[in-house]
């Protein structure tokens, strides 16, 4: 019984983990779209001091600053571009979680496709030529007797 | 190109990946270990634009007054921007650069950063204070505005107020000598 009570408390854990991704209500805009639009821009940005979270997940100092920031912008009715672009403007291509296309970041989003396309070119070549190799000759009037007598012995 | 060459060199491909990653990997390594090289440092968006104006108020007890914001804007020569707090234990290994700085003639204004400033008179009480002027970014908004990632860091702008160089984390003596030495003399 306490073993399923248990369970049942991880699974709502692990449902509600995202959805209480800001620890404090305090910090929560008090309206909800406003607040899910805050939050949908915090997922996006990086933690500049972590590295590897997003300003919505890390509870560094300045992530908590660069979320406050983003809720007043978003109160203050600004689209959530602009909010994205001043802080784009400050901290750069890196503090994108999703990078965006540019001559910098060209390679990175190229080497998927360059790979792929190098495997399906050394795929088609080994392909055509298994196919423009000629098949063994056909059996000589001996060898054909030598098969028939083996097969007989087995 | 015959089938059997093609063949050896598809065989020799992994090798000559292997061997260029590892050229790769030594290299990143070699210019961790000389300094020129760090994975974690990304370079300012600011550079090359001009420094975000800064309307802040002076540290409340120290000597040291405020500044306007047309000191950034056009400075006339180059002056360092250097963000700090008396918290901060990077900050306490990083002064006595700025002092030296400032005997030899170099301006730095100074940003106290998310600081009591009680506090901030006492670090500065006792390890020297280096600074032209000096404000207080009680909630960190002028950081942001520099866009940045923590204490110390250090800005230079050149007589133009174009930001020109930034330096996250402490500055050593070797910092001075191999990085901020030659840009104070090109935009002298």
């Amino acid at each position: 019984m306490r073993r399923l009570a248990l369970t049942l408390l991880l699974a709502m854990g692990l449902l509600t983990g995202g959805a209480l991704a800001v620890g404090r209500p305090a910090e929560m805009l008090p309206d909800p779209a406003a607040e899910a639009r805050a939050q949908e821009i915090g997922r996006e940005l990086r933690c500049m001091v972590c590295q590897n979270q997003s300003i919505e997940d890390s509870e560094a100092d300045l992530a908590r600053d660069l979320r406050r920031l983003v809720r007043e912008r978003v109160a203050a009715g600004e689209s959530s571009d602009s909010v994205r672009d001043y802080v784009h403007a400050r901290y750069g291509d890196f503090v994108l979680l999703r990078p965006p296309f540019n001559l910098v970041t060209a390679p990175l989003w190229a080497l998927p496709v360059i790979v792929l396309g190098l495997g399906a070119l050394t795929l088609l070549r080994m392909r055509r030529r298994t196919a423009a190799r000629p098949g063994p000759a056909p059996l000589s009037e001996e060898e054909r007797a030598r098969l028939a007598a083996l097969e007989r012995d087995i | 190109m015959s089938a059997s060459t093609s063949r050896r060199a598809l065989l020799w491909a992994p090798l000559g990946l292997a061997a260029a990653g590892g050229v790769g990997f030594w290299a990143m390594l070699r210019g961790m270990k000389d300094g020129s090289y760090d994975p974690r440092g990304v370079p300012s968006a600011l550079l090359g634009k001009p420094a975000p104006a800064l309307t802040l108020p002076a540290v409340e007890g120290v000597d040291t007054p405020g500044f306007a914001p047309d000191a950034l804007a056009s400075p006339g020569s180059p002056v360092l921007v250097n963000f700090w707090a008396s918290w901060c234990v990077p900050c306490v290994v990083e002064h006595p650069q700025l002092v030296a700085l400032q005997r030899r003639g170099v301006r730095i204004l100074g940003v106290n950063y998310k600081d009591r400033p009680a506090e901030a008179a006492k670090f500065l009480a006792r390890h020297g204070n280096p600074f032209a002027g000096l404000v207080a970014d009680a909630d960190g908004r002028a950081g942001i505005e520099y866009g940045l990632y923590g204490v110390p860091e250090t800005y230079l702008l050149d007589g133009g107020g174009i930001i020109r160089w930034r330096w996250a984390g402490p500055m050593t003596p070797d910092t001075l000598s191999a990085e901020l030495d030659p840009l104070l003399r090109r935009h002298a």
